[in-house]
């Protein structure tokens, strides 16, 4: 590696620890967090009494016995909402360092977005004209 | 070794083992809720590499959607698990030959990776820029295509999605608020004087 090369190498490893330093309060956190649900799962493994019958452990559905199982079938409608919502969700991710940029990026950049835009607002119009937006 | 490599080793060993645990799991919801931590543990490998911004989506997009939907499926679709399972036998074979062929081609890959001379490995166009502001500096205009390509994929699969799955159901009542507000009392209603003593 060239000698300039190894200089932004170094100049990135050292930008790269201030980034770090700054989510060391999330990792501590993260690590409280982890350590004090173990502790809670394990002692009530540990100082419970257990005393299990078959009464005490079976389902328990309002006082009669449960119907069937919690899978059946239901409507697609559901699965149709939450794809549009991850479209979406996808669209706005895209927007965000756009914006983030927004100062600094040329024109092509600018309507190229626009762009995108359009062709997502596109399929917006005709989900909206076909009626996927509505709940029956 | 510095908090940052214990790091890397905590989130990858929980990477690792989340992602066995997900493939072991008897139950498919168990299978999804691990998919979610091995997701989240590569979220903090992203971070540890200085991708925040890839961190941050991954668990966004990743954990806050995809994989919603993946426990939505299992949780509630009408499908007897356990004779799925019963047919494991009948393609393990062909499962092991895909699995030894696939990890066959990543070593051969990574095998004879090599970085050309002098190439610094994270090119950013500021050196000092954060992440999403470096990437929203290439990703619109030097990568434009692939840019408009995943739009147009987008707008595919939205399509896509309200082809394969939109019925309308005939005869269903729905509120039309316009057309309440339109109602005429001179039509909607007759006043009717009645005598006393009779009827209508």
């Amino acid at each position: 590696m060239s000698l300039t090369g190894a200089r932004l190498r170094a100049a990135e490893e050292i930008e790269l620890d201030a980034l770090l330093r700054e989510y060391l309060p999330i990792l501590i956190l993260l690590g409280l967090a982890v350590g004090l649900g173990l502790i809670l799962m394990l002692s009530a493994v540990v100082i419970a009494v257990r005393n299990p019958d078959p009464e005490k452990v079976s389902a328990y559905e309002c006082g009669f016995n449960a119907f069937d199982d919690a899978r059946m079938k239901f409507d697609v409608r559901f699965y149709l909402v939450s794809i549009l919502f991850i479209i979406f969700d996808l669209e706005v991710a895209f927007l965000f360092p756009w914006a983030v940029a927004f100062a600094d990026i040329s024109a092509t950049a600018f309507w190229s977005m626009m762009a995108f835009l359009v062709v997502l607002t596109v399929g917006f119009a005709y989900e909206w004209r076909k009626g996927a937006l509505e709940w029956e | 070794m510095t908090p940052a490599d214990y790091a890397f080793y905590a989130f990858g060993g929980v990477a690792v083992a989340a992602g066995l645990l997900m493939t072991l799991a008897r139950n498919p919801v168990h299978s999804v809720l691990w998919l979610i931590l091995a997701f989240f543990s590569s979220a903090g490998l992203f971070v540890l590499l200085g991708a925040e911004f890839v961190a941050m989506l991954l668990v966004i997009v990743y954990v806050g959607a995809v994989a919603v939907l993946f426990l939505f499926v299992v949780m509630m679709l009408d499908v007897d698990f356990a004779a799925l399972k019963g047919e494991m036998a009948r393609a393990m074979p062909l499962a092991l030959l895909v699995g030894t062929v696939l990890l066959l081609q990543l070593g051969m890959a990574i095998g004879v990776w090599q970085t050309a001379e002098g190439v610094v490995m994270r090119d950013a166009p500021l050196p000092q820029a954060d992440n999403a502001r470096a990437l929203g500096l290439v990703l619109y205009d030097r990568y434009i295509y692939a840019f408009q390509a995943s739009g147009l994929i987008l707008l595919v699969a939205m399509i896509g999605a309200i082809a394969l799955t939109l019925r309308h159901r005939a005869g269903v009542k729905r509120q039309d608020a316009l057309a309440q507000m339109w109602r005429d009392p001179a039509k909607a209603m007759e006043l009717k004087d009645v005598k006393p003593g009779q009827g209508l």
